[in-house]
């Protein structure tokens, strides 16, 4: 088991570290775009973790939305260290996923997400009315600084891809840990059946809690990610629209991957990236018929075909006991 | 002396239906009891009662001279009363083995907040608490098949492994033998019994193939319209009059 983890870590570090020395030959406009991706990845992460126990949150933007504005307002305050932000982002979004969490555990299916949606809806309404918090300009957010270091000019996005690198590293060994581990099994085994949980001796409402505080904390990761490199916040983060290309990126991605997650979001965001550029007017069709074609072709997203390649053949089904 | 479980003057009603009307019944530890009686005789009702699923109008249960009545499933796993179903509830898109490993966990950690976030569910500890289950009840040729991979039989025998593994005082099992094949039964039972015959367990089961009855159980606890018609040891309970004209059919 310890050796699970440390090669776990081993490999995710020299993932982050090879990235992050391929991070300083690439342009500008590629760097922004990795460390976009880095920080929508997490929310999907979140996102994942969910959708392994059959919940889709309609509205991730939420968590996200909430992640982002405590990072921007603290660094309207005159604080910028970035981990202290991304820390109290976190913080702020899993009290904010708790709290809501456990009202939300009592739902299922479309309820759950449906609810998770009028909720965003109703911070997104909130943040566009007070115009203390910016109204529907938003707030402008500080540049980061790295326990005192403060990069200038070119060096300020290629550190921030780094911090966002760890950030995102240090969190896909713990989902991919959290995942193999004791409560992550529980937790899976939620869609399946909830009476047996209950009947060994398991609350399913506590995993439920569990799992979303932890996909909101991700979500609010991200927000203060992509809070510290767009350097402005909106109300729009917590657009329904915005939960939509979360939970789009998910079914992507599919339930069972890390690196998925990121994939699928890096997928997005080019194709978006291209279909704008080329097709401005129809780009959003390009990218729904591209939806439509990854649910026919890979129902299980881009982990599923990982996991499909690996699956046992069927052929040693069991016919019954007699049978041996 | 404690009981395993024991009921008192249990009483369920369903939109004026009696389910169970004045039901009392002391099971002993090492005990195998069966349950009969006609559809709608009240015996799940008995079994959902004792097991949390349903809270009793009035009456008491207690488990090794513990109130339990009116807790909730889990709680009332957690004091040794556990449970296999009519249909089995396992977790289809695991593998056998996975499914045994949440099931060890529960047993070896106890409440979902003592479950660590980190630690490997499948760590050699709680493989080797799998890896018996596996082989006490012939599952081991198919430990990586995932649940909805296995037949109907071999998915039972997983529910009941799974409802085995905290070692539970009190062990009930609903309709064992339905949707096992007919030929497959005794083998079936075997299996089970042989892999309880180790525990201190009181076993209580809900059966309607008499000859399985007669077989594996040492008394018999006969319920009809809500009531307890007989109860004692299984011949002279089967042999009463009334069990033959309302329950087995065989009419004197």
């Amino acid at each position: 088991m310890l050796s699970l983890q440390r090669n776990v870590a081993l490999g995710a570090l020299a993932l982050t570290i090879a990235l992050a020395v391929l991070g300083a030959f690439v342009p500008e406009w590629i760097l922004y775009t990795c460390a976009l991706v880095l920080a929508k990845g997490l929310v999907v992460l979140g996102l994942c973790l969910l959708l392994r126990m059959n919940l889709v949150s309609f509205g991730q933007g939420l968590y996200y939305c909430a992640g982002a504005y405590i990072c921007g307002l603290v660094s309207q305050m005159g604080i910028s260290d970035a981990f202290f932000l991304t820390f109290l982002a976190a913080l702020g979004s899993a009290v904010v996923g708790l709290i809501l969490g456990l009202f939300l555990s009592g739902y299922r299916s479309v309820f759950f997400a449906m609810f998770n949606l009028a909720l965003s809806m109703i911070l997104y309404g909130v943040l566009l009315k007070s115009i203390s918090l910016g109204g529907s300009d938003g707030v402008g957010v500080a540049a980061p600084t790295y326990l005192g270091y403060a990069p200038d000019g070119e060096m300020r996005l290629y550190v921030f891809f780094v911090f966002a690198l760890a950030v995102a590293g240090a969190s896909s060994v713990f989902a991919f840990l959290y995942t193999k581990s004791e409560m992550g099994l529980a937790s899976a085994s939620v869609k399946d059946c909830e009476i047996r949980l209950e009947y060994l001796g398991l609350s399913v409402r506590y995993l439920i809690i569990f799992n979303f505080v932890i996909a909101s904390t991700l979500a609010g990761i991200g927000g203060a990610l992509v809070a510290m490199v767009s350097g402005h916040i909106i109300p729009e983060l917590a657009y329904w629209t915005t939960s939509g290309e979360f939970v789009f990126i998910t079914v992507l991605s599919g339930p069972n991957g890390i690196l998925s997650a990121f994939g699928a979001t890096a997928v997005f965001e080019t194709i978006r990236l291209v279909a704008g550029q080329n097709m401005p007017n129809s780009w959003q069709m390009l990218l729904g018929s591209f939806l439509l074609l990854s649910i026919l072709f890979m129902p299980n997203g881009i982990s599923g075909l990982f996991r499909r390649a690996k699956a046992p053949k069927p052929d040693a089904v069991g016919e019954g006991i007699n049978n041996d | 002396m404690i009981e395993a479980l024991e009921a008192r003057g249990l009483k369920k009603a369903f939109n004026g239906v009696k389910a169970a009307d004045d039901v009392s019944v002391v099971i002993r530890s090492g005990e195998i009891v069966s349950l009969i009686g006609a559809n709608g005789a009240g015996k799940t009702t008995f079994v959902n009662m004792v097991t949390g699923y349903l809270k009793p109008d009035s009456g008491t249960i207690l488990s090794q001279g513990r109130e339990i009545t009116g807790l909730k499933p889990r709680e009332i796993t957690r004091l040794g009363v556990c449970r296999s179903f009519q249909i089995p509830q396992v977790f289809n898109d695991l593998s056998l083995e996975e499914n045994l490993l949440v099931a060890v966990n529960v047993a070896l950690k106890g409440a979902a907040r003592s479950h660590s976030p980190l630690r490997n569910a499948g760590n050699r500890n709680a493989r080797q608490m799998a890896d018996e289950i596996l082989v006490r009840f012939k599952l081991e040729d198919y430990r990586h098949n995932r649940a909805n991979e296995v037949s109907g039989g071999t998915r039972k025998l997983l529910d009941v492994g799974m409802a085995t593994i905290s070692h539970p005082r009190v062990l009930l099992l609903d309709e064992p033998t339905s949707g096992v094949a007919s030929n497959e039964k005794f083998a079936f039972m075997d299996v089970v019994m042989n892999a309880l015959a180790d525990e201190e367990v009181a076993v209580m089961f809900i059966e309607h193939d008499m000859d399985i009855v007669r077989r594996y159980a040492h008394r018999v606890i006969v319920f009809h319209e809500g009531r307890v018609l007989a109860d004692g040891a299984t011949e002279d309970a089967l042999n009463q009059d009334d069990v033959k004209r309302y329950v087995t059919g065989s009419a004197a």
